[in-house]
């Protein structure tokens, strides 16, 4: 048994950091809210060159076949530094519904596009209704031809292609749509997250192509999205990570009545917190990419106690992070509402804590019959 | 990183299994006996049977799986401890009172100790023939542990100590005890500390039972009057008692943590019986949306709390000593342990107060709990302690202002 990341993936962190540091700046994050851009592209360009879109992606179909271990020590680091490019959309959504659901064919056409970072894919799953429970899915296929609204889509203005979940003759099914075609409109949708953008998608008979077998949505879709949520799970571990750092740093620069407010245990003890529901949610996520990795029975599982976890953790590290900065932290120029914001676009992307602790009861459940 | 057994892990296991089976009984999984704590005094047939099974251990080599073989052990891994932990849960066998001298004042005296203290001490603690006490906290020393005052006196080769010690566990039926006293009052706090090596029954040393909020005694309050000992039974040199101590202390939250993984299963199964039993205004508790997410949440922590366990040893076992990582498991585990407890007995509805034998629900297991996690977030270092710990030590904050710093010892206030 061996409970940590290996040599070799330290190693790729090193060069994560490194890369992203020099990259990734929040300085970068500040002007690019202000920029109708949809993301940074020097830096998706950058990530391309070292192989990361591909880095779990087979090496059949163009990737580097390494294994969801590294592909979550630079999730983990994306989110630290607070990239904004689509890298979780195409790579935490696309690719892994692609590689689950594809058949050898698609896979053999899509991945290396993906993984090469040539081609930006996306999940559209979910719609007007904010409900995350299939029932809440109305968009029609119709012979391959889809219809309806989808939103939020995450980076949806500069995907190419979207998974899109569409109502079937079977039920539910999946299915992989250009989003170039004349058949769909895109517009802007407001968040409060400004550095990854979100779209609604209107699809008019749109051509989409079944990935999957037709009326197999559920189960997929299942499976997709549980993988998502681990990838995403390190995201968001890694921006719960730097607002305790954050915290940290300014409590040891800041003075009041004469100390550093570090020194008192008012705040000391709110860092202490967030160090340690940081600490409990990087256990969880492990197991995560140990289940991802190595044990496909254990996914449902350790997908939902990842989520439930370090969505409490980012939470209160997000919000406890603004608090210890005091005055400044409520300002726009500051950085910590960056995080505040994204920790909330993380969360809701992909359901709140809530649903995952119904699915956790779920899948307990399934496990002890 | 992979959670499985490694072959040679997984042919260890299957050792263990094979040993416990033929050794031990299975433990019946809804069984909720192991959940009991600080209920009733131990009796003497207890002690026995708790010193009969660590002596069955030791003949088969399964006692202090990461000690040296010198000393009784089987030189083996942390892993190789973390397997038969696991495995050792899984059957009937009486509670562990050798925590102390197993993993505080067995590790203590390996680091501190001479050739012939370990000699003398170890093989017979490993064996499970004596029982260890701590005589650390006092009366106004808790959380501030170096500011105790029970006196140590030099008298020839002898030393006299005079004072009072106070939350000691097991005192009652311990032989040994390690014990924290002051040698120099005139030097500041820290310094003026030497730590022993108590026989329990000398001559001056009274136990006396605290009786605790559970209703049981598990503590002591232990007065020392005159009590000789011999220098020979001094751990490492006059007046360096407080770095010894932390050894201890170390020691202490690493065992306190790391015993604490255990039983998520059984307790996660008990809250599942509840809200299938119990209603809230006419609803089944498992129809509850409320219900079902505070039960998955408490799973969710009760999983980071096991594999935090297990990435802490897992770090440990690429060398080093415990570090103050291990407060963090300390920190989580007393409060959540605690919301657990109150959660399952709001599920009992009015009769969440009921106690002991007239429990409706659970033979009373869950007022127990709640009534004696308080000890979990006192002992070993308050909850406030750990974050100190956690703030200081392993996030590098600033330490606190500290007004008895660098005065000598009997010039601090106290009250």
């Amino acid at each position: 048994m061996n409970f940590q990341f290996d040599e070799d993936q330290d190693l790729l962190r090193d060069a994560a950091q490194k890369l992203l540091g020099d990259k990734a700046t929040l300085e970068a994050a500040h002007k690019h809210m202000d920029k109708a851009s949809d993301y940074d592209k020097e830096l998706w360009s950058t990530m391309a060159e070292n192989g990361w879109q591909g880095i779990a992606i087979p090496e059949e179909f163009g990737g580097a076949g390494m294994s969801y271990l590294d592909l979550s020590v630079l999730a983990e680091e994306l989110g630290y530094h607070y990239a904004h490019t689509p890298f979780s959309a195409s790579i935490f959504g696309a690719a892994e519904a692609i590689i689950v659901a594809g058949s050898s064919e698609q896979k053999s056409t899509l991945l290396p596009k993906i993984a090469n970072g040539e081609t930006i894919g996306t999940l559209a799953v979910f719609e007007q209704s904010g409900r995350h429970d299939y029932a809440g899915i109305t968009t029609k296929a119709v012979g391959g031809k889809l219809s309806g609204i989808k939103l939020p889509v995450s980076d949806g203005l500069c995907a190419d292609i979207a998974i899109v979940a569409a109502q079937a003759d079977k039920g539910l099914s999946l299915y992989v749509v250009d989003l170039t075609q004349a058949g769909v409109e895109r517009a802007e949708l407001r968040t409060m997250e400004l550095t990854r953008k979100q779209a609604t998608l209107t699809l008019n008979n749109a051509q989409g192509e079944l990935l999957g077998e037709e009326g197999q949505g559920e189960a997929l879709l299942d499976n997709i999205l549980n993988r998502t949520a681990i990838l995403t799970a390190f995201e968001q571990l890694g921006g719960a990570q730097r607002c305790l750092d954050m915290a940290k740093d300014y409590s040891l620069e800041r003075y009041c009545f004469g100390r550093q407010i570090g020194s008192y245990q008012a705040i000391k003890h709110r860092i202490a917190d967030m160090y340690v529901k940081v600490e409990m949610a990087r256990s969880n996520c492990y197991f995560g990419a140990w289940a991802l990795t190595s044990s496909e029975a254990d996914i449902p599982e350790a997908a939902a106690v990842s989520r439930i976890a370090v969505c409490d953790a980012y939470s209160f590290a997000a919000q406890e992070n603004i608090q210890i900065h005091g005055g400044i932290g409520f300002t726009w120029d500051a950085n910590p509402h960056l995080f505040l914001k994204r920790m909330k676009m993380q969360e809701f992307s992909l359901g709140s804590a809530n649903l995952w602790k119904e699915k956790l009861y779920k899948a307990l459940a399934n496990k002890a019959a | 990183m992979d959670f499985n057994d490694s072959p040679t892990e997984a042919k260890f296991r299957a050792e263990v299994v094979e040993w416990l089976d033929a050794n031990a009984t299975k433990r019946d999984p809804d069984d909720t006996s192991a959940l009991s704590m600080f209920s009733e005094r131990e009796s003497p047939e207890m002690i026995e049977e708790c010193k009969g099974w660590q002596r069955t251990k030791a003949d088969a080599g399964w006692a202090c799986i990461t000690w040296p073989k010198t000393f009784g052990g089987r030189g083996g891994t942390l892993m190789e401890n973390i397997i038969f932990s696991q495995e050792e849960a899984k059957y009937l066998t009486p509670p562990n009172i050798f925590m102390i001298g197993l993993g505080m004042a067995g590790p203590t005296i390996a680091t501190h100790g001479t050739e012939e203290q370990k000699q003398q001490w170890l093989p017979s603690m490993l064996r499970g023939d004596v029982v260890w006490c701590q005589l650390f906290s006092e009366p106004a020393a808790g959380s501030d542990l170096a500011g105790l005052r029970t006196k140590a006196v030099k008298d020839g080769d002898d030393w006299i100590i005079n004072g009072q010690k106070v939350w000691t566990s097991g005192a009652h039926y311990s032989r040994w005890g390690i014990l924290v006293t002051r040698s120099d009052f005139d030097v500041p706090k820290h310094k003026g500390l030497t730590y022993f090596v108590i026989d329990m029954e000398s001559e001056g040393v009274e136990v006396r039972p605290i009786k605790q909020i559970t209703g049981g005694a598990n503590f002591n309050e232990v007065f020392l009057t005159d009590v000789r000992i011999p220098d020979a039974n001094r751990l490492d040199r006059e007046g360096n008692g407080w770095a010894v101590s932390l050894t201890t202390l170390m020691n202490e939250r690493m065992s306190i943590g790391g015993g604490m993984g255990m039983g998520a299963d059984m307790l996660i199964g008990e809250l599942n019986r509840l809200a299938e039993t119990c209603y809230i205004d006419g609803v089944l508790g498992k129809d509850s949306a409320a219900v079902r997410q505070k039960i998955s949440e408490y799973y969710s922590r009760m999983k980071s709390m096991e594999l935090t366990v297990n990435r802490t040893l897992s770090a440990l076992s690429k060398g080093g000593m415990p570090g103050s990582e291990s407060s963090i498991i300390k920190v989580a585990m007393g409060i959540l342990l605690q919301e657990i407890a109150a959660f399952a007995m709001e599920l009992q509805g009015g009769a969440g107060f009921e106690f002991g034998e007239d429990s409706t629900y659970g033979g009373g297991m869950w007022q127990e709990l709640y009534l004696g996690i308080p000890a979990i977030r006192i002992a070993g270092g308050a909850d406030e302690i750990q974050r100190n710990i956690i703030g200081e030590r392993v996030l590098g904050l600033p330490t606190e202002a500290r007004v008895d710093k660098g005065i000598p010892f009997k010039d601090i206030p106290n009250g």
